[in-house]
């Protein structure tokens, strides 16, 4: 590992095979230190990037970033000039990150803030559980397709895949999307065939007001990619949205709770 | 948590040059070595191909003694249905740090030549290894073959992928194909035994995840003749696709459509889409090799002579890359572990679940490919 400093508050760091507690330990310091801005070179999938530091440090990782890419996040903002693996953004509260490449599976696990851009494709499991409160709302955007499991358990936040890469006849989602999905909303660019759909969603053409959400959401995604607005939004959106707030209360409530009413 | 990576470990990597080219096993060493997170020191091993190019005509038998005294007993096996070419102790370089753990077995090589009056009625060649390998493992105290291939070899033993890399000499050979894991033992326990690639003639697994249908499995494999000796669930996987590839010639794909199934439903919706032939198999796949089935989440690579296929359960609930650069096929578990050793590939994508990354030399065609007899 290479530390040096390149302007002032900006530092650049050589991780090569590093091991990622030394890396971030550095990058803590830094930050301790003022820094605002960190460029990482030679990124072989240090883990746990930006996590552990509140702020508005800016970190950007050229290479390959490691598993659970700013877990816990808490305001940095990072940018990933290549793929990340598994676990972007994972339990992330507040921040920005943004990868120019592809990212892998269960990525926005639990994502309760913040924002995410992937500009490929992304794997498996992606936005399961992901929650919002109140003006707390975490966004989540693909720009390529998604694979199995895609929201599964949503239960707040806004999901939306743009399939900008789709070859005709692809299909955009794998199976089991939006699978006991209980909350939020998802926007998919396309269709999604109907045998992929969990049976707790329902499907919804886009209104005006899902147009102006879309419009202010992409706004970020289409500048950080250098993507037309208008380009995106060239190809209808579908809306899902979920049928109930509790798919499962039934199953697990207390009898008396069906009972008196409580519970419907 | 099972959907979450991380938890369970392992770390898996295979390289294959298509043209059959020989690679230092340094790449190996480094790829694997750059995810010893994955691993936690109680588990790692290599295989490869091509490294005994003038023994080539002989079945290179890989032997673990817990005590070399036992030496005596696994010869006089090998006598039996063997003629003994050559043998020798695997060199080994002293590794302190391997030594804290456990005490390292000691390791022979054999390169034999199969008896032809040790050949039972009705008897191949390669059966008889295999019986030969199931002798030594079953009836042999403290003797254990971890591979038994042509012009192959396995290596592996309690310790991270760098000290068995090093303990071994990993990086004087040089092969066709390698594969490489580091282990992180859940359920069964970390021995030199343990630790991957498992092998069975020139078949190599290394797998992450757990086979929780370990035992509807192993006893499908024992109706058979296959014994499970070595404590852990990777085993078995090497030994259905020996009975499934080897034994009973189903094409390749057929093997993994046995071995990570559709659901009935997709199987149901190849009918709708009009695939009636493919429904049939399918379907009939499905019903007579419902005990080779495996389930749980695992990510697997394959190796033999003529290629190595990745392939990954159902939903897959273990990662798994692949990539793409000229004549090599790169496979891992992440993707920096492919770009520690070769920064720019052509193409690097990550595999559908159950849809398996089949990765031949260029002279093998995939029907043509490799049913050894």
């Amino acid at each position: 590992m290479e530390v040096r400093q390149i302007a002032e508050k900006v530092y650049e760091i050589t991780c090569g095979t590093t091991h990622y507690r030394i890396v971030n330990q550095k990058i803590k310091e830094l930050v301790a230190e003022g820094a605002e801005r960190i460029v990482l070179k030679e990124v072989y999938g240090q883990r746990y990037i930006g996590t552990g530091i509140r702020g508005n440090v800016k970190i950007e990782i050229h290479g390959t970033a490691g598993n659970d890419l700013g877990i816990f996040l808490y305001g940095p903002e990072i940018e990933v000039f290549g793929n990340a693996q598994d676990g972007v953004g994972n339990t992330m509260m507040a921040g920005k990150i943004i990868v120019r490449g592809h990212a892998g599976d269960v990525c926005g696990y639990g994502m309760r803030g913040g924002k995410v851009y992937i500009e490929g494709d992304v794997g498996y499991r992606v936005g399961i559980h992901m929650k919002g409160y109140k003006n707390l709302i975490p966004t989540f955007i693909v720009g390529g397709k998604a694979g199995n499991f895609f929201g599964e358990y949503m239960a707040g936040g806004r999901l939306i895949l743009l399939g900008l890469n789709r070859k005709p006849g692809e299909d955009i989602v794998g199976d089991y999307c939006a699978t006991g999905m209980h909350g939020g909303v998802m926007y998919v660019r396309g269709e999604v065939p109907e045998r992929y759909l969990g049976k707790e969603v329902k499907v919804f053409e886009t209104d005006e007001e899902d147009m102006k959400i879309l419009r202010e959401e992409l706004k970020g995604f289409s500048e950080a990619f250098n993507i037309p607005l208008d380009e995106i939004l060239s190809e209808p959106f579908t809306k899902i949205v979920p049928v109930s707030a509790r798919p499962y209360g039934r199953m697990y409530a207390h009898r008396w709770g069906i009972a008196s009413g409580l519970i419907k | 948590m099972a959907c979450y990576s991380e938890m369970s470990g392992c770390g898996l990597a295979g390289i294959v040059n298509r043209d059959g080219k020989k690679i230092s096993g340094k790449f190996i060493y480094d790829s694997i070595t750059s995810m010893k997170e994955r691993g936690n020191g109680m588990g790692a091993g290599y295989a490869a191909y091509g490294i005994y190019p003038e023994m080539a005509e002989y079945y290179a038998f890989h032997v673990m003694l817990d005590d070399i005294n036992y030496e005596s007993e696994v010869n006089a096996v090998l006598n039996r249905f063997f003629k003994v070419v050559k043998k020798e102790i695997i060199p080994t370089k002293s590794v302190p740090s391997l030594y804290k753990k456990t005490k390292p077995p000691v390791f022979y090589r054999y390169f034999v030549e199969p008896k032809e009056e040790a050949k039972l009625p009705m008897e191949t060649e390669e059966d008889l290894v295999v019986r030969a390998v199931m002798t030594i493992n079953d009836g042999v105290k403290g003797a254990y073959v971890i591979s038994s291939g042509k012009n192959m070899g396995a290596f592996k033993g309690v310790g991270h992928p760098d000290e068995i890399g090093d303990f071994f000499e990993i990086k004087e050979y040089e092969g066709y194909i390698w594969l490489a894991h580091t282990r992180f033992p859940t359920n069964t326990p970390g021995w030199w035994g343990g630790a991957h690639p498992f092998t069975l003639l020139d078949w190599a697994i290394v797998h992450n995840g757990e086979i929780t249908s370990y035992g509807t499995n192993k006893r499908y494999v024992e109706m058979f003749g296959y014994k499970c000796t070595l404590l852990t669930d990777t085993e078995v996987a090497a030994y259905i696709f020996d009975l499934l590839f080897r034994k009973h010639k189903l094409p390749i794909k057929a093997v993994f459509a046995a071995m990570a199934a559709p659901f009935w439903k997709d199987i149901e919706y190849y009918k709708e889409r009009g695939e009636e032939e493919l429904y049939e198999m399918a379907k009939m796949i499905r019903m007579i090799y419902a005990p080779a089935m495996l389930n749980g989440p695992f990510a697997m690579l394959f190796a033999f002579k003529d290629g190595v296929i990745g392939f990954n359960d159902r939903i897959k609930l273990r990662p798994f890359v692949a990539a793409v650069n000229g004549d090599t096929v790169y496979m891992a578990s992440e993707e920096s572990a492919i770009r520690v050793i070769c920064p720019e590939p052509e193409k690097v994508w990550m595999p559908k679940a159950g849809e398996p990354v089949i990765a031949l030399l260029k002279h093998c065609s995939e029907d043509s490919v490799c049913h050894p007899a």
